[in-house]
């Protein structure tokens, strides 16, 4: 097989899942109306398939800043921090993710993915070892290949599992980097925090955490599973991304250690690419200060979570374990969860498909995004849609 | 399991293997684990994690990407076992 017809066999696989005319991936958005409305083809259709936890997405304030960002430093930084210089933007912006985190060091990347791939390439290598969860982003995994540091998997949320992998690694546990995620982006569902840092402690591991998908959304001021669990302290290493609460695009690592500031300097996914856009560091500094003071969001986000996850559950759909902002219903094949998605389409709700290999252990998933801007009553039409859709399609 | 050496490797997991393939074909060594036995990956890795339960080691996913055939995966696991 030539290099081109490798790619035609992947396309014959995608389409045999996947009938003619439907675009589940990377679905055209014609234009976006508010933080929880678009029009997709020639439907108005709400929606729940975004990151956009904090609806923040058209906040006033962020838009402003970024205006005003534009207007005064350009469309583009058209470079490297390293080669081409920091703007006052991109210190600031990491004082403040670093004062947010009661911590001495912030550094920022161009995209959350950059900020794993930099922050785990550039404190592992050759002869070092990652402990990562088996459901991680493919961001740390390919953070990890990128290291070439020896990649140990545990099994999903399991501490069993977990503490057999330290104990097999004997003395190698003190160049071993634990990676785990605040919230799975996949089933919704939280990292067992407090044992995990009793493991890395009694086993003198380092720890990051992923809080992409907790920032924001757990924790009295947003911080996230720290905050929630009050073990910020207990953590070496923290990574997240502004383009999911925050509503730009970026990403920032932070710690107590003033050593991350060395990833600078050999970083190469901080090095080799151009640094955020002054607007986009500006709304990301407007949307982190709304984030911080944004308790009443972080409350209405958690009544709409509660509201869907309960609904759904009622219903008979095969959930995560825990409610929270990413609600996914397991189906039993692609053919059913494609049935399904194509159906809340119909009824004008705009949800994810993922299937595998995507999603972990080969399920197919029908994933939500709840957010602070959904009303009670765009909640409760989307748990009626689901409910009919259930009757209709997965009642034997 | 403790003390153990490349035949017993090679047995246990093509008794294993012969219980997860759906293809008539028998397995020997040089029997590839994809192309012949149409083990899906979710299955290999759900197997592999199991081997190592079985004799105690973790198998790094990097050393897995050279893996092709059941005396690749035994010699693996035999590898990481004595360097314990
Ligand atoms: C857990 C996790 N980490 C990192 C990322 C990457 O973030 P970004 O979209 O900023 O590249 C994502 C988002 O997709 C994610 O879900």
């Amino acid at each position: 097989m030539n290099l081109l017809e490798k790619l035609d066999a992947a396309a014959a696989v995608r389409k045999s899942l996947l009938p003619d005319g439907v675009g589940a991936f990377g679905i055209p958005i014609e234009e976006v109306y508010s933080a929880t409305e678009a029009r997709i083809g020639d439907r108005r259709v709400l929606l729940l398939g975004t990151n956009n936890y904090l609806g923040l997405t058209f906040s006033p304030e962020c838009i402003q800043a970024a205006h005003e960002a534009l207007d005064t430093e350009g469309t583009g930084t058209t470079g490297s921090r390293m080669a081409n210089g920091s703007y006052s933007g991109h210190r600031a912006l990491e004082q403040e993710f670093a004062n947010f985190y009661e911590c001495c060091t912030g550094i920022v990347f161009t995209t959350g993915y950059q900020a794993n791939l930099g922050t785990i390439s550039g404190l592992v290598g050759r002869g070092d070892t990652v402990l990562i969860d088996s459901d991680s982003h493919a961001s740390i995994y390919d953070g990890c290949i990128l290291s070439g540091a020896e990649i140990i998997r545990f099994r999903h949320n399991d501490m069993i599992d977990m503490e057999k992998r330290l104990r097999r690694l004997g003395d190698r546990t003190t160049t071993t980097l634990i990676i785990v995620e605040g919230i799975y982006s996949m089933l919704g569902d939280q990292a067992p925090l407090a044992e995990i840092v009793q493991l890395k402690n009694k086993y003198n591991c380092t720890l990051l955490l992923d809080e992409a998908h907790s920032l924001g959304v757990l924790g009295e001021t947003g911080q996230g599973l720290v905050e929630k669990t009050g073990l910020l302290k207990e953590i070496d290493f923290i990574t997240g991304t502004f383009s999911k609460s925050l509503c730009s695009i970026g990403g920032f690592c932070v710690s107590n250690h003033p050593q991350l500031d060395q990833l600078r300097y050999i970083s190469h996914p901080y090095i080799f690419t151009a640094s955020p856009s002054p607007a986009t560091i500006a709304s990301t500094r407007a949307a982190l200060k709304l984030l911080r003071n944004g308790s009443n969001l972080r409350k209405q986000l958690w009544k709409n979570c509660t509201q869907l996850y309960t609904h759904l559950n009622t219903v008979g759909y095969r959930l995560g374990p825990e409610p929270g902002p990413v609600i996914a219903a397991i189906l039993d094949n692609p053919r059913q969860a494609l049935q399904l998605w194509h159906g809340l389409l119909e009824h004008n709700i705009y949800v994810n498909l993922i299937l595998p290999p995507a999603a972990p252990d080969g399920k197919s998933l029908v994933r939500c995004s709840v957010n602070a801007a959904h009303t009670n009553e765009q909640i409760a039409h989307v748990g009626a849609t689901f409910e009919k859709l259930y009757q209709q399609f997965l009642v034997a | 399991m403790t003390e153990c050496n490349y035949d017993e490797i090679m047995q246990l997991l093509c008794d294993r293997l012969s219980t997860l393939t759906s293809s008539e074909t028998a397995i020997t060594a040089d029997t590839n684990l994809i192309s012949e036995l149409s083990i899906d990956s979710i299955k290999l890795l759900n197997l592999i994690m199991e081997i190592e339960d079985s004799f105690d080691i973790s198998i790094p996913i990097n050393a897995l990407a050279d893996v092709q055939t059941v005396h690749e995966l035994a010699s693996l696991i035999s590898r990481i076992k004595s360097a314990h």
